[in-house]
């Protein structure tokens, strides 16, 4: 099968500064690729040339087979839980179906088929119950659940989330990673997900794709995540321990996999 | 004569009616505008958009009324020099803020020089301030449909991806929306907006019906249909009802409007919190 993204020779600077370079990529459908890195090392900028906000410095990024911006409806975008207006008065049912046809200019037709999909994502990801609930008065998972509904309105080939589980509670952040690996299963849908913290969904990621200020590196957890490679993206001592399961990174500031340690692992 | 009766006064009431058929005409207009441009000052976070605006909208009228021109037409014009200024120069809210504290004093010492300079009747200078009910003749009430039609038109275009970049700018964006097109367009519909409540309610007080019966709206409903048809039915309550309970007195129109906008917003305000606490009870009980 042929790739649904694909960075070849990518890099990213503004001005002097390159934020990464030399980026190759091939993202499989039904893969599930996680985006590491500390603030600053340009996961951001990752995100938004994905969606064609953010025009490469060099080389190459193709998003099934076309420009990212002819792509963008085949992506389901999932942003943090913060990014929603505190004026936004809305229910949860209608920013699912901006989802829908929330980029149409002109009155709104044939709403009968439209909101009878509404009712079909809402009850997929579990929120037929705050469907009609204005958006500000729902918990951060709830609005997390109803903006992977959004994502999913447009059947996309592609899921690209932003650090979606941010400010989420454990119990949360497990029902969020859960409902997007279902679809990924169910449709073949390859899902970038960035994120600061990798151990939500380590069971889940089939690769990494770590930004460091030192460089990057690609490839499956246990090859990305150890003490020698990390060491080497950062050019000083990193130690990697895993726990149960879990990756604990020592030394590195502001690491995607460092771990809160009150944080209880049930 | 007691301060009740120059409050209140309805002597030769059907009389009087007939003199502000005009009125009542732009006013329903206005209630249309005011009430659909205010979700989005609302949504957008505007207020302070629509209070600089309507001092240069006044600079306008003002500069017409002292050269002897159509007033509505320079009340227009103010405006839409000012929101096309505030839409590309305050692409960031904090830009913009800055953008609108500059203009907004020199928009009001521009009407109040024209003001000064005109030798008319005192009457019309106040009114453009704080709004006069036989202000409107019927030329300028062709012109208030006219414009009216206008941006009821431009905001039916806009208002489903309007509405998707005001709450939701982010996914929007990615979704392929032209947000910072659509911020841009929405200034110039709010500009004609303002310059339209300026004839009525005076540039002093645009924001009661800018913004007051969409917020009080929003206190009760976050539905996209009853939102913006509630904040309709609250704008035009205001101000026909401003202008039939002004109609005998010798007081202008606008405390009428204003305070019946505000009334609406205390009691939306405390339906509002009733549901909320319904709603919070029956989210947290056990399912």
């Amino acid at each position: 099968m042929s790739a649904v993204i694909s960075l070849r020779g990518a890099g990213l600077s503004y001005g002097p500064r390159t934020v990464w370079s030399d980026l190759e990529l091939d993202v499989q459908p039904g893969e599930f690729i996680a985006v590491l890195g500390p603030n600053g090392a340009g996961k951001t900028s990752f995100v938004r040339a994905l969606l064609g906000r953010q025009p490469l410095s060099a080389g190459t990024l193709t998003v099934l087979g076309r420009s990212p911006r002819e792509a963008a409806r085949h992506i389901g975008y999932v942003p943090q839980q913060a990014a929603l207006s505190a004026q936004a008065m809305l229910r949860a049912r209608d920013l699912v179906r901006f989802g829908i046809d929330g980029h149409r200019f002109g009155p709104r037709l044939r709403t009968a088929a439209v909101r009878t999909r509404v009712e079909g994502i809402l009850a997929s990801v579990g929120a037929s119950a705050y469907a009609d609930v204005p958006l500000g008065l729902l918990s951060g998972g709830e609005r997390q659940r109803v903006r992977i509904g959004q994502a999913l309105a447009t059947d996309p080939r592609i899921l690209l989330c932003d650090e979606p589980l941010l400010s989420l509670d454990l119990h949360h952040q497990r029902a969020v990673t859960e409902l997007v690996d279902a679809r990924r299963r169910s449709h073949g849908t390859a899902v970038v997900f960035v994120t600061h913290e990798i151990n939500p969904v380590l069971g889940l990621v089939d690769r990494v794709l770590y930004l460091a200020p030192g460089g990057h590196r690609v490839g499956t957890p246990d090859e990305v995540l150890t003490s020698a490679s990390l060491s080497r993206l950062y050019g000083s001592r990193v130690d990697v321990v895993r726990v149960h399961g879990r990756v604990m990174v020592v030394g590195a500031l502001d690491d995607p996999a460092h771990h809160v340690p009150e944080e209880v692992h049930p | 004569m007691s301060v009740w009766h120059q409050m209140f006064d309805f002597e030769n009431y059907g009389e009087l009616l007939v003199l502000v058929r005009n009125s009542l005409i732009a006013g329903a207009a206005l209630g249309l505008v005011g009430g659909l441009a205010g979700v989005f000052v609302a949504m957008r976070d505007l207020p302070f958009a629509v209070h600089g605006i309507s001092e240069l909208s006044f600079a306008g009228a003002s500069g017409a009324l002292l050269l002897g021109m159509n007033i509505v037409a320079g009340s227009i014009t103010g405006s839409l020099l000012a929101a096309g200024a505030i839409g590309l120069l305050g692409t960031r809210a904090h830009d913009r803020n800055s953008v609108i504290g500059i203009l907004m004093p020199f928009g009001l010492g521009l009407g109040v020089l024209f003001l000064a300079l005109y030798k008319g009747r005192a009457a019309n200078k106040f009114g453009l301030l704080t709004g006069q009910i036989v202000a409107v003749d019927t030329p300028q009430t062709a012109w208030l449909l006219v414009t009216s039609a206008v941006v009821l038109i431009a905001l039916a275009v806009m208002w489903r991806p309007l509405a998707f970049a005001s709450a939701d700018p982010d996914v929007a964006e990615a979704r392929g929306v032209p947000v910072r097109g659509l911020s841009f367009a929405f200034m110039i519909v709010l500009g004609l907006a303002v310059a339209l409540s300026v004839q009525v309610v005076g540039a002093l007080l645009v924001l009661s019906l800018l913004i007051t019966p969409a917020a009080a709206a929003a206190r009760v409903t976050a539905s996209p249909v009853l939102l913006p048809l509630l904040s309709v039915v609250f704008a035009m309550t205001s101000i026909e009802g401003g202008i039939l309970l002004a109609l005998g007195s010798s007081i202008p129109i606008s405390p009428y409007v204003t305070t019946i906008s505000f009334v609406l917003y205390v009691a939306c305000a405390a339906v509002g919190r009733y549901r909320t606490r319904r709603w919070g009870a029956r989210r947290t009980a056990p399912a």
